[in-house]
């Protein structure tokens, strides 16, 4: 394997790593539940796809042909992750969480 | 017998048979076999629960589309990433966006992108689908984010959709 396709790997580790830390770090602080929605749906896009993208490189590098399967991951998740958020944000609404003070709107019921 | 031997959702029938070459570790006699199987039956099963047939009029639009969220999931996770870091509260706002969208296949496009970009989740849609909820993680204003999303998503999308 290349040094050039070594450090790529690298990077995109690191990044994937990195947004999937401030995700978490996001899901703890974050005032209420509706703010902590965003952190963990938004880690799985950019977190998640930079860690697929290194194992795209990775396996390409290993002479097995490009690693199409993962980008079908990537394409599961991406479909997938807005539903499971959306689900989570009706089920608040429905049980009437809190919201943070200073929220602008209002949820509505139906 | 030939009646049933129809492909009632071509798109669908040809996306099937294409992801499933991807997942079977390259074309072989026996994954098209299968490919063909599944694109024939999965169509036939889940006929009933489409609404309607989308009628997305053109796909050529597609790929622009995608690579447009691609690189504002990139921007707009970072701008989020900085939020969280820098400790300040967020200004959440909830936004009720007025739907010019009226094909539930484009409906739901729209809301899985405004959920996928990093800030907005999309709450709800409202029974009539003309609202969508919308939860701001940090915007200013109502209307701003109204703005962003319909310059940058929905015109796109009833271009592609008409």
């Amino acid at each position: 394997m290349s040094t050039l396709a070594e450090y790529t790997i690298v990077v995109m580790l690191l990044i994937g790593g990195a947004f999937t830390l401030v995700g978490a770090i996001g899901l703890a602080r974050l005032p209420d539940f509706f703010t902590r929605l965003h952190g963990p749906t938004k880690a799985t896009t950019l977190g998640v796809g930079a860690i697929i993208l290194a194992s795209v490189v990775y396996f390409s590098f290993q002479g097995e042909g490009i690693g199409i399967t993962e980008i079908l991951i990537m394409a599961f998740l991406f479909m997938t992750a807005p539903i499971s958020a959306n689900m989570l944000a009706k089920a608040a609404m429905h049980l009437d969480v809190d919201v943070m003070e200073g929220t602008k709107g209002n949820p509505w019921e139906q | 017998m030939f009646d049933r031997l129809n492909f009632p959702q071509p798109w669908l029938s040809l996306t099937l048979f294409l992801v499933w070459q991807f997942l079977s570790n390259g074309v072989s006699g026996a994954s098209v076999v299968m490919g063909l199987l599944l694109a024939w039956l999965i169509p036939q099963l889940t006929q009933g629960f489409w609404p309607d047939r989308p009628a997305l009029t053109r796909p050529w639009r597609l790929p622009g589309y995608l690579l447009r969220v691609l690189v504002d999931i990139v921007i707009a996770s970072v701008t989020v990433a900085r939020l969280i870091l820098s400790g300040r509260p967020p200004k959440p706002v909830f936004v009720s966006y007025p739907l010019e969208l009226e094909q539930p296949m484009a409906i739901t496009i729209l809301a899985s992108t405004i959920s996928l970009t990093p800030g907005t989740v999309s709450a709800d849609v409202s029974d009539d689908q003309k609202i969508l909820l919308i939860h701001a993680l940090d915007a200013g204003s109502e209307q701003e984010v109204i703005d962003a999303i319909k310059q940058r998503y929905e015109k796109p999308l009833m271009e592609m959709f008409r």
